[in-house]
């Protein structure tokens, strides 16, 4: 289970540099630069609609910048061709918000994809990595079930058995608690966690989910209005002086946000 | 796209706000166009650069779904056609004394025009519709980011065979829907108008030669590329929530209603032109 390569030079394993993107007329991210060091978890923390989960797709080429760069290891890759991207993508893993399993196949089936995707893979390979995945996350004889007979919790589960499949070097975590009671999204922050500690997998995950953030944080990264207006460790962010930054970690509305509810 | 959708309301003038709706309802178009025409041109590329054994699977399930479970309803509308046509065309034939002539009319409307045309908007309905909601829902669920992710391409992986399937069964499921048409003609015609068998197939068989038969089925397959296409395109640029869905499979069904019978018009006005060329003795079928 080698999963990261030469990562303990300077060069972080993804960086933004003055990423700018909008939808029609929405600016999204407003030139964003962040640098994701290796080997660690970072938390991308905002309110909803700030553009995370968009920061995260750029990450992967689901969605290009409209200006401004993106690299892994150093190498630029949002100009890249969508063919020359997929070797790359076999690098990552992606937990998407909804988990975002295929209806149409079974639990088994799922985390096969991925690795007949990449073909010259043996069957019996392949039902060792699904039985080996699906005991990480804790569904061992979930294999034959449909994801429509999962709860929400053990989709994310499964979904994130699937991006394991590859063994990738980063995981890119979208909301992996949100809809999830607090039990539920304890276990997922656990495994967050086993996976940076056993495998050293470099994490990214984007929550507003401030106990998830705080548990599994080397660093936090706060995007606001399309920028990056924190960056540091929890305990940092916890005593950063930042009127907007202390009022998302406390989860307290502003005059003008409560302002609303006075004309009722 | 928001910006010239937004700005036509706040023109003063009523004129220079119409002229502008135009014209953005005519970017919009445009725009349309061109994205379809990509995403057809890479629907093409795929299809000829390496069909993997996963894609050659789901061809076979897609045939099933589209195929063997479309016959009875393709049948059921046939049938009722054929005996339709019958009903209001044996009268007409009887009052000028050539009621026997009946089954030439029949199996030419129905080979040529009525079969394909009939299970092509049949078709429309039942697949279009369906394949769009499961594209759409695959997209406003992230499965198609998905596949993107793992490196999956979701046109080669999902549209390819579905396309392929699509305009290899409307053909075929249009020769179920002719035949049974003919006989529903034959039914009427022969079982309650009391036309006797021999004239009937007589003159059924000296009303059209194999070229009817090819027109029928080359319609079919323009058809079957026509509803599958746009119920791809539909499902992959569907908005989001369930109203996006349902409002892309609306669109989708009629979309393809739309330009089927636009692409029967000029099909039926192509291949007449090509009968014409190939044998310029014959009178026009058209």
């Amino acid at each position: 289970m080698s999963i990261t390569s030469a990562n303990s030079s300077d060069v972080p394993v993804i960086r933004f540099e003055n990423v700018h993107k909008r939808f029609g007329s929405l600016v999204v991210l407003n030139g964003v630069d962040l640098d994701i060091p290796a080997d660690q978890t970072t938390v991308v923390i905002g309110p909803s609609g700030t553009g995370k989960s968009v920061l995260l797709k750029h990450i992967v080429g689901l969605l290009r910048p409209d200006s401004g760069h993106v690299y892994f290891h150093g190498r630029r890759i949002d100009n890249l061709p969508e063919k020359e991207f997929e070797p790359i993508r076999k690098r990552f893993g992606f937990l998407f918000q909804q988990s975002a399993l295929f209806d149409s196949m079974d639990v088994g089936e799922n985390i096969a994809f991925p690795l007949r995707q990449e073909g010259g893979i043996s069957e019996t390979q392949i039902i060792e990595t699904i039985h080996e995945k699906l005991s990480i996350v804790g569904l061992a004889a979930s294999e034959r079930k449909m994801p429509a007979d999962l709860s929400g919790g053990q989709r994310k589960r499964v979904a994130l058995a699937r991006a394991m499949a590859m063994n990738p070097e980063v995981l890119l975590y979208d909301e992996p608690t949100t809809g999830l009671d607090p039990i539920r999204a304890d276990v997922i922050n656990e495994l967050i966690l086993k996976l940076q500690k056993q495998f050293k997998v470099t994490g990214i995950v984007v929550t507003h989910d401030m106990a998830s953030a705080f548990k599994v944080a080397d660093h936090i990264v706060m995007l606001l209005h399309g920028k990056i207006v924190f960056r540091g460790t929890a305990d940092e962010i916890r005593t950063c002086p930042d009127p907007e930054v202390q009022r998302f970690i406390q989860g307290r509305a502003s005059e003008a946000e409560l302002g609303a509810l006075d004309r009722l | 796209m928001e910006h010239n959708q937004s700005w036509p309301m706040r023109a003063a003038n009523p004129i220079i706000g119409s002229v502008a709706a135009i014209g953005a309802w005519a970017i919009h178009a445009v725009q349309t166009m061109g994205d379809f025409g990509c995403f057809f041109l890479s629907i093409v590329y795929r299809t000829f650069t390496g069909l993997n054994r996963r894609t050659i699977r789901e061809l076979f399930i897609q045939m099933y779904e589209m195929g063997t479970l479309s016959i009875p309803v393709v049948m059921l509308g046939g049938g009722f056609i054929g005996a339709v046509l019958a009903v209001e065309a044996y009268p007409q034939f009887k009052a000028i004394g050539a009621g026997n002539r009946v089954g030439s009319v029949i199996v030419i409307s129905v080979v040529k025009q009525i079969g394909p045309v009939l299970t092509a908007v049949m078709l429309a309905g039942r697949l279009g519709g369906s394949m769009t909601a499961e594209l759409g829902t695959m997209r406003v669920t992230e499965q198609i980011d998905a596949l993107r992710v793992m490196a999956a391409d979701p046109v080669r992986t999902l549209v390819v065979p579905r396309v392929l399937a699509c305009i290899i069964m409307t053909p075929v499921l249009t020769v179920f829907s002719d035949s049974i048409g003919i006989l529903g003609g034959w039914l009427i015609s022969v079982g309650v108008e009391g036309v006797r068998n021999y004239p009937f197939w007589h003159y059924a068989q000296t009303g059209m030669d194999m070229f009817t038969v090819y027109v029928g089925l080359i319609k079919a397959f323009f058809f079957g590329l026509v509803i599958s296409t746009i119920a791809c395109y539909k499902g992959f640029r569907c908005g989001n929530g369930a109203q996006g869905v349902g409002r892309a499979c609306t669109e989708s069904f009629v979309a393809g209603f739309c330009v089927i019978l636009l692409a029967n018009f000029i099909l039926a006005v192509m291949l007449n032109n090509i009968y014409v060329m190939l044998w310029p003795n014959q009178p026009s079928i058209l």
